[in-house]
């Protein structure tokens, strides 16, 4: 599958997880664990990928080029606790090619 | 003690229009929310943003939704209790259930339906170490009556919405009005900014950025909270105050809910969906996001079918044996509680000479 990109996440409990994501679908990062249950139902992706909650917050481990981060979640990070340099709204960081071989940490809950 | 006949768990959009279908088979409802305003997620989380898949709405604003739905089912009469989380649920010997809240509210029902979504929200506190000592002692995290603050000092930290508008909504009330945040930025409505901004340059709010609140200081109340701001050089201070209200937003934990031997999966009820919603405890129903099911979907529209089937079965269970056939409001109208009648116009019937 061409169209599948290979991420690395560590969950909350500190599990490396690596999974498929495909890049066709309009999936966001957050979505993509979701989708492979890495954190539990109704502690990630709160508010649906509005860019409100930062449920999905993660820490960037490679150093893959990502979207630059918009004025919205920028915000949200502000707000948020655990807050580290790395860290990024997962439902922020669509799944496209050039994120293969991309690596990240889920933050704490909170 | 509140009676009604359901008891609805969760005033979010699923809950009200449970009221309005309850309301056409002659149920009364009463609803229970942690939130100190109906609406749930929708008003909470995202008044202001539109949904696209409510059928017949081409596009509606979540906050428009509730307003809404609180419009539907308005002569049905709903009670409320706000501001106050589900705690326990007895089964009484006549079948009923007794559902006390955290603040010891009592409420009786035959049939409880549980519309809880996410779960109960409950603030997101600042990871400061001593805070819990300080809540109800002039830490609050959300402003039920604004009256308490008159005439006190008031520190505020956050930077969206809900921080913006109660200080602008304090700067009337309190003393004195400080809103720190950790940035320059606030993710607030545009006029609220504005507003702040025009508080500010004339000094009725002072506003501290980029800063942040790292301790509480007071012996049984607070008395002061210790600033840390980041400009320039890295400085700490002390603020006098009454009252400081963190305002993080919230987050939804299913709570003491997960504890009343209902069946969980994945931080949500299972139900029967093959039916009624019903779950593993005859009488209590769990309807919208809060439940799970085979091919469940998380979604509002699925969540006003569900409130529909289960009031069909609360009726069953409220009046074992009574006949009933299903009515269309256009043909019988909606006759309310409160003794409105809404009803189609009759047809005009006249002859052509």
């Amino acid at each position: 599958m061409e169209q599948d990109i290979t991420i690395k996440i560590i969950d909350r409990e500190g599990v490396t997880h690596e999974v498929l994501a495909p890049t066709d679908m309009a999936m966001n990062l957050m979505e993509v664990v979701r989708s492979y249950e890495l954190a539990p139902e109704g502690t990630i992706g709160i508010c649906g990928g509005m860019a409100m909650c930062a449920s999905c917050q993660c820490y960037v481990l490679s150093d893959t080029k990502l979207p630059e981060m918009q004025d919205d979640e920028e915000a949200m990070l502000s707000e948020a606790f655990y807050v580290k340099e790395n860290s990024r709204l997962g439902c922020q960081i669509p799944i496209t090619p050039d994120l293969e071989g991309l690596e990240v940490e889920l933050a704490p809950e909170s | 003690m509140i009676k009604t006949d359901i008891l609805i768990i969760g005033a979010g959009p699923t809950g009200l229009f449970a009221v309005f279908e309850a309301g056409l088979l002659k149920l009364k409802c009463h609803l229970i929310d942690a939130l100190p305003q109906a609406g749930g997620q929708c008003s909470e989380i995202y008044p202001k943003k539109p949904i696209y898949d409510i059928p017949g709405f081409p596009e509606i604003l979540a906050g428009d939704l509730t307003n809404n739905l609180l419009e539907q089912c308005k002569q049905f009469e709903p009670g409320f209790t706000l501001g106050e989380r589900a705690e326990t649920i007895e089964k009484q010997e006549d079948g009923s259930f007794i559902v006390t809240t955290n603040k010891g509210t009592k409420h009786q029902a035959p049939v409880v339906a549980i519309a809880g979504g996410l779960g109960s929200f409950e603030p997101r506190k600042p990871l400061i170490d001593n805070i819990t000592f300080f809540e109800d002692k002039g830490v609050e995290y959300f402003i039920k009556d604004p009256e308490v603050y008159r005439n006190k000092r008031v520190v505020i930290s956050g930077g969206g919405d809900s921080a913006l508008d109660w200080s602008i909504f304090l700067s009337n009330v309190a003393s004195e009005v400080t809103l720190i945040h950790r940035r320059n930025e606030f993710r607030g409505a545009l006029d609220s900014v504005e507003k702040v901004q025009e508080l500010k340059n004339k000094g009725i709010i002072k506003l501290i950025t980029p800063a942040e609140v790292v301790n509480v200081v007071g012996h049984d109340k607070v008395e002061a909270v210790v600033v840390s701001q980041a400009e320039h050089i890295h400085k700490e201070l002390e603020i006098e105050c009454d009252h400081f209200i963190p305002l993080f937003g919230l987050s939804p934990k299913l709570g003491p809910i997960a504890n009343w031997g209902l069946e969980i999966e994945k931080n949500a009820i299972k139900v029967n969906n093959a039916l009624d919603y019903q779950t593993n405890i005859p009488g209590i129903f769990a309807i919208g996001d809060v439940n799970t099911y085979p091919g469940k979907l998380k979604l509002i529209l699925c969540g006003f079918h569900e409130a529909t089937l289960m009031c069909q079965a609360a009726y069953q269970i409220i009046n074992p044996g009574k006949k009933y056939v299903l009515k269309y409001t256009t043909v019988s109208g909606v006759d309310g509680f409160d003794g409105t009648r809404k009803e189609a116009p009759k047809q005009v019937v006249k002859s052509i000479d």
